[in-house]
């Protein structure tokens, strides 16, 4: 209790715990909250409460974490509830090193040994079949791209351009000419790279091409951090572009490893895509998007739902582009039942699998 | 009244409830501390669910004027701040004809009366005033960088008439539907507050605060059905906007309880995608009517 000791060590300790937690609780919000209980009663526990709730955290999926948090310091309650806590990095990365590595022991077949230096073989080979050296250096080729998206026209307007007469630019120069009529300036609108949403599946069965697709979300988060969001797909869905947005690829990749918790597990495209336009999508992080959906199109789900979704979320984004790492194999048809149930709504279908295709996608992304 | 003649946030409860707006313990906490501690209120929560009515209530209990900016895509300072009116000053220039020497037609140019003030500076000028900035996810990230930079000085600097400082610091409320992330700088300078739906009980109050003279048995079972629809997991679940809507349409057409054949034809009122209409006429309206 806070009888124990003075209200702001009992608070800052609260304030660590939460930032322990993933809450933004930092000295900043620590100081208003120790403000807001000045003008509060420190000895009643609902003031304690609000004075802490409304200060220290900033988004609903912070309200869980601290409720947890509340009761187990300041209630005395025995945290029940387990705090919900970031994996330990290490288990993490060791994850993502046995996660999408090949499988170089395997069976005797050693693809392009003798080709690793050859950068144009390589840049066509199948992601998920390459060697240590060969991967690192499609990493090195995935992180020099830059995935942009083409632009829109906004209601702002900038001078130059022939599109309108600038009114108060125009006026001004004609007060300095003491009102007589000068020269008309023009104005044209202003454009805005498109929001770019890629939605990534993480599942068991895209495993081989999940350190790819990753290395090129963290390139697309690179070019344009504020207007480019990155979820991944699996049981569930999880929301990884502040992670990503690390400069370097190699911390960028394990922050966003630590974020997900459903690593290689199975397939609910249809609930996730629901769980991301009910979240985010119609809330507006969709409309008017280029909205990428990486996956082989493997539904453990009701593959109805995964279709009433996509049409939901053709109505919301300008264009979507599906990359199935299977469309670049010799025979592919979309025959899985995600796939049928989705092809319906995608404007675009491309292949993921190697160095070359993912170039492809930049072009599609950019050409949207 | 004075901002400080609300001693504790019981205070500020009473005076929202006289006000017409039915707090909980959260809101009139928070309330009390934006008011007393000068921080802007940033409010979140499901649409419909009264942020904008809670700065409207401010505005009533605090004797102040509410101003009101609405953020849009492309909002910049001439539209949130001020503008200068142009045509009237090329008029008073040309009034002025070449009689008046150069230097006093100049200063008359940059008068006061030619200058267009917008929702902040309307707020700053006329203290006490609620300034309530709707839907700031809604505005590019650049215009948060600008208006932070108004809220830390309650100023507005204007280059050809000097600074305008507000009498008392306008109490501010943020509003946010998160279509996307508000920077945080912005979030940390104020009090966060995520407004969830109200109880059975509170909701059925505040219909009744809102349409006084409908059937009790009508608002509860309103109340009851809404209370079922945002269970059924519907793609845009009602807010306390659309309890109030649908109970009034039901009001209108003489209702006293709610039934089958009404429910059926006001159902716009409360559920407003095609999708969700469906859904509901098939599976959940039997049952929406029954549960009374």
């Amino acid at each position: 209790m806070i009888a124990s000791g003075s209200p702001v060590a009992a608070m800052t300790g609260f304030a660590r715990a939460l930032r322990a937690a993933g809450v933004a609780a930092d000295a900043t919000r620590l100081a208003t909250s120790v403000a807001a209980l000045d003008h509060l009663d420190p000895l009643d526990i609902e003031h304690v409460y609000w004075a802490t709730r409304l200060a220290l955290c900033a988004e609903p999926d912070d309200l869980p974490r601290f409720e947890a948090l509340f009761d187990a310091w300041f209630r005395d309650r025995p945290a029940a509830p387990p705090i919900p806590s970031l994996p330990d990095p290490a288990t993490v990365s060791a994850q993502l090193r046995s996660l999408p590595r090949a499988q170089d022991d395997n069976s005797g077949e050693q693809p392009l040994r003798t080709a690793a230096n050859d950068t144009d073989v390589l840049r066509r080979h199948d992601i998920s079949a390459l060697t240590d050296a060969e991967r690192d250096e499609i990493n090195r080729m995935i992180a020099m791209l830059a995935p942009k998206v083409g632009a829109r026209r906004t209601r702002r307007y900038r001078p130059g351009g022939r599109e309108r007469i600038d009114v108060p630019r125009t006026v001004r120069a004609m007060l300095r000419d003491g009102g007589e009529p000068a020269l008309l300036a023009y104005e044209r609108r202003r454009t805005k790279p498109r929001r770019l949403v890629l939605l990534l599946d993480v599942s068991g069965s895209m495993s081989p091409y999940a350190d790819g697709l990753l290395r090129f979300a963290h390139a697309a988060v690179r070019v344009a951090p504020a207007t480019t969001e990155v979820f991944t797909m699996g049981t569930r869905l999880t929301r990884i572009t502040r992670p990503l947005r690390l400069r370097d690829a190699e911390l960028a990749l394990r922050a966003a490893g630590s974020a997900v918790p459903d690593w290689s597990g199975g397939t609910r495209l249809g609930e996730s895509l629901r769980a991301f336009l009910d979240r985010w999508g119609q809330r507006g992080t969709a409309r008017r998007a280029v909205v990428v959906l990486a996956s082989d199109g493997w539904e453990r789900g009701d593959a109805e739902l995964l279709g009433e979704q996509m049409a939901r979320l053709a109505r919301l984004a300008h264009r979507i582009v599906w990359v199935n790492p299977h469309r670049g194999r010799s025979g592919f048809v979309p025959a899985t039942g995600g796939m049928v149930a989705a092809l319906p709504h995608v404007d675009e279908l491309v292949a993921g699998h190697s160095f070359d295709a993912l170039r492809n996608v930049v072009e599609v992304i950019a050409h949207a | 009244m004075q901002p400080s003649s609300f001693p504790d946030p019981t205070a500020v409860a009473d005076a929202l409830d006289r006000a017409g707006y039915l707090p909980d313990t959260g809101i009139a906490t928070a309330a009390f501390l934006a008011i007393r501690m000068g921080r802007p209120l940033f409010l979140e929560g499901d649409p419909g669910v009264g942020k904008t009515a809670l700065a409207q209530a401010l505005a009533d209990i605090t004797g102040a004027r509410l101003v009101r900016l609405q953020c849009y895509e492309g909002i910049d300072a001439s539209q949130a701040l001020y503008d200068w009116d142009f045509p009237r000053q090329i008029l008073h220039l040309r009034a002025a004809g070449d009689a008046a020497d150069t230097a006093s037609l100049e200063a008359s140019l940059y008068d006061r009366r030619f200058l267009v003030p917008r929702p902040i500076l309307q707020a700053l000028e006329n203290s006490p005033s609620v300034l309530l900035i709707d839907e700031i996810d809604r505005a590019d990230d650049e215009f948060e960088a600008f208006l932070l930079e108004v809220l830390a000085d309650n100023a507005v600097t204007i280059p050809e008439l000097g600074t305008i400082r507000a009498e008392t610091p306008p109490i501010v409320v943020l509003t946010s539907n998160r279509t996307r992330e508000v920077h945080d700088a912005l979030k940390r300078r104020c009090l966060y507050h995520w407004i969830a739906h109200p109880d059975f009980a509170r909701e059925v109050e505040i219909v009744r605060r809102r349409i006084p003279d409908v059937a009790e048995q009508l608002t509860r079972d309103v109340a009851a059905a809404v209370a079922r629809l945002r269970e059924a997991d519907l793609l845009k679940p009602p807010g306390i906007a659309e309890t109030i809507d649908w109970t009034q349409a039901l009001h209108v057409l003489g209702a006293t309880s709610l039934d089958a054949a009404r429910a059926a034809a006001t159902l716009g009122a409360a559920v407003k995608y095609h999708e969700d209409q469906i859904r509901v006429r098939r599976d959940l309206l039997p049952e929406l009517v029954e549960s009374r």
